[in-house]
């Protein structure tokens, strides 16, 4: 199945990485406010947010079910911005679903953890709000690129979500995780272990990259 | 003359235990204003108003002729007339000259490389250009703050105890830099300090601040040779021994 891994490769990639894209657009932003500004309902945020770090991707796989299936929550209403369940798009949903509070919250708590003393200096030195939260994020940098790893990681190796909302469906949602569970499942283990070894040398690759896109941030 | 800031009835408390308490204050255009007083006694918490970073549990503050209070804060333009050295020096996790580079960035000054060469010079760092600032020693870094506040040329130059970690030689040279400073742009300037004999050199009026209330503030010359209050009197001679 050489040209079919390849393209299961390909699925698994542009899944993940887009719904880690997205989830760094509005994570790192909503992280930068929720540890920075006060505001009512920061609490309620900070503790959705944590919680949402330590989501099953099976719950949160069936809540995306529900939220586009048919005859689900939200039929009679117009669904017409939301995917269809079984495409890529509905992975991609549910992904950035799981990724976003892991990308959210530890941008909050690196944020936080910057010397506030700092952050008043900032803003005597005549930041406006949008400058100060700026600084402050590439002050702390090192914090918020392991937010965005910390995303990746619960996303790659996730199969419960896109199982659900993807379906496994040969040549069109099939992705590295759910094809290694098909694979067990039909005793070929062989098959299995390597598409489990190219997920891991994925998984290496893309926090290597990571990494090196920052150069020296995480020199002591 | 108006004056160029005017407190009024403000007092500041944090966790319902007020820590400043200034019926009246002004401030006059150009002068330096010295702010003594012991640890606590709510020194830098007034400089923290008067930089509009926090806002007052009560009473307001009129700048340039506008009244600004809670719930009218100054716009950015006039915070960015204002700026402080804080005491404890908190530079970015950048180069020193990238540090003194960043308020002019931020008001989107374009280049300002001779500026900061001289300004480096100036404080005795050029040296240290490229340096990263985390690797700085305390009075290096302290100089280093001092340098990117000046970078503003601002109205308002608010300095929270700027030798306090320095040897004789460069107290003698931020002394110099800030008399300097002011001849060359009138900057108004509220140097909050320990030491009298600093207070004495630089300052046009003194004022000493115990357990957050004014307790006298009077010219320079009659502060320390006619000082009205016994506490002043003690607080001078206390500081004399030392
Ligand atoms: N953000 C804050 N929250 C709670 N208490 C504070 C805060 N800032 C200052 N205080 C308290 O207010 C009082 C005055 O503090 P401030 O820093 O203004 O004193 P200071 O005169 O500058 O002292 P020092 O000479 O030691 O710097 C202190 O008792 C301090 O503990
Ligand atoms: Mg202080």
């Amino acid at each position: 199945m050489p040209g079919e891994l390849t393209d299961i490769i390909a699925l698994s990639l542009r899944v993940t990485g887009l719904a880690l894209l997205i989830s760094s657009l509005i994570g790192i932003p909503l992280g930068a406010l929720a540890g920075l500004r006060r505001f009512i309902g920061r609490r309620l945020l900070m503790l959705i947010l944590y919680t949402g770090m330590g989501f099953p991707p099976v719950v949160v796989g069936l809540f995306v079910y529900l939220l586009l299936s048919r005859n689900g929550w939200l039929s009679g209403l117009p669904t017409e911005f939301l995917p269809s369940l079984f495409t890529p798009a509905a992975m991609v949903f549910a992904q950035t679903i799981l990724s976003l509070p892991l990308v959210a919250g530890l941008t909050a708590a690196a944020v936080m953890a910057v010397d506030p003393n700092l952050r008043l200096q900032v803003r005597a030195l005549g930041a406006s709000q949008v400058q100060a939260a700026w600084t402050i994020l590439g002050e702390a940098r090192a914090g918020v690129l392991v937010a965005v790893i910390a995303g990746f990681g619960s996303i790659i190796s996730e199969v419960g979500a896109v199982m659900m909302v993807g379906g496994n469906i040969a040549g069109h949602t099939r992705v590295l995780t759910t094809a290694i569970v098909l694979e067990t499942s039909k005793g070929n283990f062989d098959l299995a272990l390597a598409l489990g070894g190219v997920l891991l040398g994925l998984s290496f690759l893309a926090n290597f990259a990571l990494l090196t896109l920052q150069g020296k941030t995480l020199d002591p | 003359m108006t004056a160029l800031y005017q407190l009024t009835d403000l007092a500041q408390e944090y966790d319902g235990r007020r820590v400043l308490d200034l019926p009246a204050l002004e401030i006059q255009p150009g002068e330096l204003l010295a702010v003594l007083g012991p640890s606590g006694a709510g020194k830098s918490t007034l400089l923290r108003l008067l930089n509009f970073l926090e806002t007052p549990t009560r009473g307001n503050i009129a700048f340039d002729g506008q009244t600004y209070t809670a719930s009218q804060p100054p716009p950015l333009a006039v915070r960015r007339r204002i700026t402080t050295v804080f005491q404890r020096p908190a530079l970015l996790n950048r180069s020193v000259a990238e540090n003194i580079a960043y308020g002019l960035g931020l008001r989107g000054v374009p280049n300002p490389h001779e500026q900061i060469t001289a300004l480096l010079e100036r404080v005795g760092l050029d040296e240290l250009a490229d340096a990263p600032a985390r690797t700085l020693s305390g009075g290096e870094a302290q100089r280093v703050a001092l340098a990117r506040a000046l970078a503003l040329r601002p109205d308002v130059l608010l300095l929270d105890e700027p030798t306090a970690n320095l040897d004789p030689y460069n107290v003698n040279l931020i002394e110099e830099i800030i008399q300097q400073h002011r001849a060359a742009t009138q900057a108004t300037a509220v140097l909050v300090t320990h030491n009298v004999f600093q207070a004495r050199r630089l300052a046009d009026r003194v004022a000493l601040l115990l357990n957050g209330q004014l307790v006298e503030i009077a010219p320079r010359q009659q502060f320390f040779d006619h000082p009205t209050d016994p506490r002043t009197r003690a607080f001078i001679q206390g500081e004399m021994v030392y």
